[in-house]
């Protein structure tokens, strides 16, 4: 991959131990290395792996914790029941429509507010800086809250506000439906996750060499020039591994659905289906299933950004 | 820059702030309402009222939200400490010795970050049911480590790997102890690294919605995300809006705080983790 972008930071030179042969030293090296670093590594298999080996092996059980006594090995007959279901295609439908249109969205706005920071003048930028930290920092639940409110037929102001937009009255219920639901819920995730992104894209402009944008300016590119030939080639890796982010993290949308509908009008995701098959009806083999079933749908885009699109995480992060 | 050009990225900038804080002065402000002025349609609360503090505070609803506030600052301040050891060890290795494995352990991190947590709700259920971990304190601050650790470890290793390491030698070469070398100067130089991984590894648990609701069922352990997703049920309150505005506000107030004071470090931290080399 050519990259225009600076080179990682030179990595600081190992530990010298004194005296001993190199093999000797490298030996102990690699023992420290695995010593400090081991206990880490383990509580995240623990905490994961661990849990998901679990999910595979309940998932092939008819088990219902209100019937335990019943639990019965029936292969991979749960998988034949969920994908013969609508209510699967149906929220993995809706999962993949918030997902796209929310990290559509947040890119736009991410890198618009990206340019905002980059130029703003440094008496207003830790200002900026700050104000677009919080909504990254707020719970998740209390932005689906405010947003539920704002739009909610009872308490809201925004049926009063925009009253003269056609189609918006005093009695619209955005909450009646599954379009004006999902679309609700998209704002919410949008304004909650947008300063991710840009932050992310702030870090990738700032890597983008000045000497090529001045460059460019000398041989009378325009600024849209400027911006599709020198910026955007630059940012690429920044670009990339905000998407995969934004990505995964849209895919796994909960709370606010769960705060706002509770998934009715069909605005249930694949995590809620999940969720409610689990927790609410008790059925652990068929939630293990559909919880098998979201990791291999989170491994499958994962991969295929990867592949796809060569996002290279170890160069991004100086691991190259 | 001209003038005209300034005032545009001037008006740009008024406009993110009013983006970034409007649902916030919002939810203020619904906290403010009185039970009467909920339904008026308007943005302000018209005459404000603490009633619906008092009510979440020391009235009706105190026992719902006041353990709350207590589980989740107390589940989350462990959870942060005990990712932020654990990483502070792997970062250390990762950024400092030569061994293989390195990849694996950052690629590890990346894969649970990643990781659908709903899927590691499930099993966690069953078997925290299973062995009395459910609706505990450690039932939920050790799934949090799923949260806070790969996070804890990417942010820690960027920041380790730009710290000067040859300087502890260098004090050494000038007469300094290993100790001293280490104390007074790798700590001060790792220190505001390990702090801002905190504050965002802090910052991830408090935003827990799926673990919470999931693994707990009673005031024993709920976090406030939780409990303020159960008040739109609960039968004892009239309308439960002023009060969960409310209940917003106060779980918005340690976020806000921390985001103000630390908010150069909070960005670094983002950024080195996920961009910077």
């Amino acid at each position: 991959m050519t990259q225009t972008t600076l080179p990682p930071v030179e990595k600081t030179q190992p530990v010298s131990a004194p005296g001993g042969t190199t093999s000797d030293r490298s030996k102990s090296e690699r023992k420290l290395g695995w010593l400090l670093a081991g206990p880490a590594l383990l509580v995240m298999l623990l905490v994961t792996a661990y849990p998901i080996a679990q999910a595979v092996y309940d998932s092939l059980f008819d088990f219902r914790l209100t019937d335990p006594d019943n639990r019965s090995f029936t292969g991979l007959s749960n998988y034949a029941v969920i994908l013969s279901d609508w209510l699967w295609w149906r929220s993995l439908l809706v999962t993949g429509f918030i997902t796209l249109v929310t990290v559509a969205v947040e890119l736009v706005l991410g890198f618009a507010l990206a340019m905002v920071m980059a130029k703003a003048l440094s008496t207003i930028r830790p200002v900026l800086r700050a104000a677009i930290l919080i909504p990254y920092a707020v719970i998740t639940v209390v932005s689906a809250f405010a947003w539920q409110f704002a739009f909610d037929i009872q308490t809201g102001f925004v049926n009063s506000w925009f009253g003269w937009l056609p189609g918006i009255g005093e009695d619209t219920d955005w909450f009646g439906g599954t379009w004006t639901s999902l679309l609700v819920i998209c704002l919410a995730e949008i304004w909650k996750t947008t300063p991710f992104i840009s932050l992310l894209l702030l870090a990738g402009l700032a890597q983008v060499p000045e000497v090529l944008q001045e460059a460019a300016k000398v041989d009378g590119a325009t600024w849209w020039q400027r911006m599709r030939k020198v910026t955007l080639p630059n940012m690429k890796a920044a670009i990339m591994v905000a998407l995969l982010f934004r990505t995964l993290d849209a895919f796994r949308v909960f709370d606010s659905i769960f705060i706002m509908t509770g998934g009715a009008n069909a605005t249930e995701s694949v995590s809620f289906l999940a969720y409610r098959q689990t927790i609410s009806r008790l059925e652990i083999g068929l939630g293990s299933a559909v919880s098998v079933l979201l990791f291999l749908a989170v491994v499958f885009i994962a991969m295929s950004f990867i592949k796809g699109f060569k996002v290279d995480l170890s160069q991004s992060r100086g691991e190259g | 820059m001209s003038t005209k050009e300034k005032a545009w990225w001037g008006v740009a900038g008024v406009a993110i702030v009013l983006y970034a804080l409007f649902p916030i002065a919002w939810i203020v402000s619904l906290s403010f309402k009185a039970p009467s002025a909920l339904n008026n349609g308007d943005f302000l609360p018209g005459t404000p009222t603490w009633e619906n503090y008092s009510l979440i505070l020391t009235g009706g609803a105190s026992d719902l939200f006041l353990p709350a506030l207590r589980n989740s600052f107390g589940i989350c301040l462990i959870a942060t400490a005990i990712s932020c050891l654990l990483a502070m060890f792997a970062a250390y290795a990762i950024a400092r010795l030569d061994f293989p494995g390195k990849k694996f352990i950052l690629g590890t991190a990346l894969a649970v970050a990643i990781f659908p947590v709903i899927s590691i709700v499930t099993p966690l259920f069953n078997l925290w049911r299973n062995i009395g971990l459910y609706d505990t304190w450690p039932g939920l601050i050790i799934p949090y480590l799923s949260l806070t650790l790969p996070i804890s470890i990417w942010t820690m290793s960027a920041f380790f790997r730009e710290i000067p390491w040859e300087m502890e030698q260098a004090a050494q070469v000038d007469g300094a102890t290993t100790w001293q070398a280490f104390r007074k100067v790798i700590v001060p130089l790792a220190a505001p690294g390990v702090f801002t991984t905190a504050i965002i590894a802090f910052f991830i648990a408090w935003n827990d919605f799926v673990y919470g609701i999931s693994l707990t069922s009673t005031e024993a352990a709920r976090p406030v995300p939780a409990a303020l997703g159960l008040f739109s049920g609960a039968s004892q309150f009239e309308d439960p809006t002023g009060a969960i505005a409310a209940a917003a506000v106060i779980v918005t107030i340690p976020v806000v705080v921390l985001v103000l004071l630390f908010q150069r470090r909070i960005v670094a931290g983002l950024t080195n983790g996920a961009v910077k080399g």
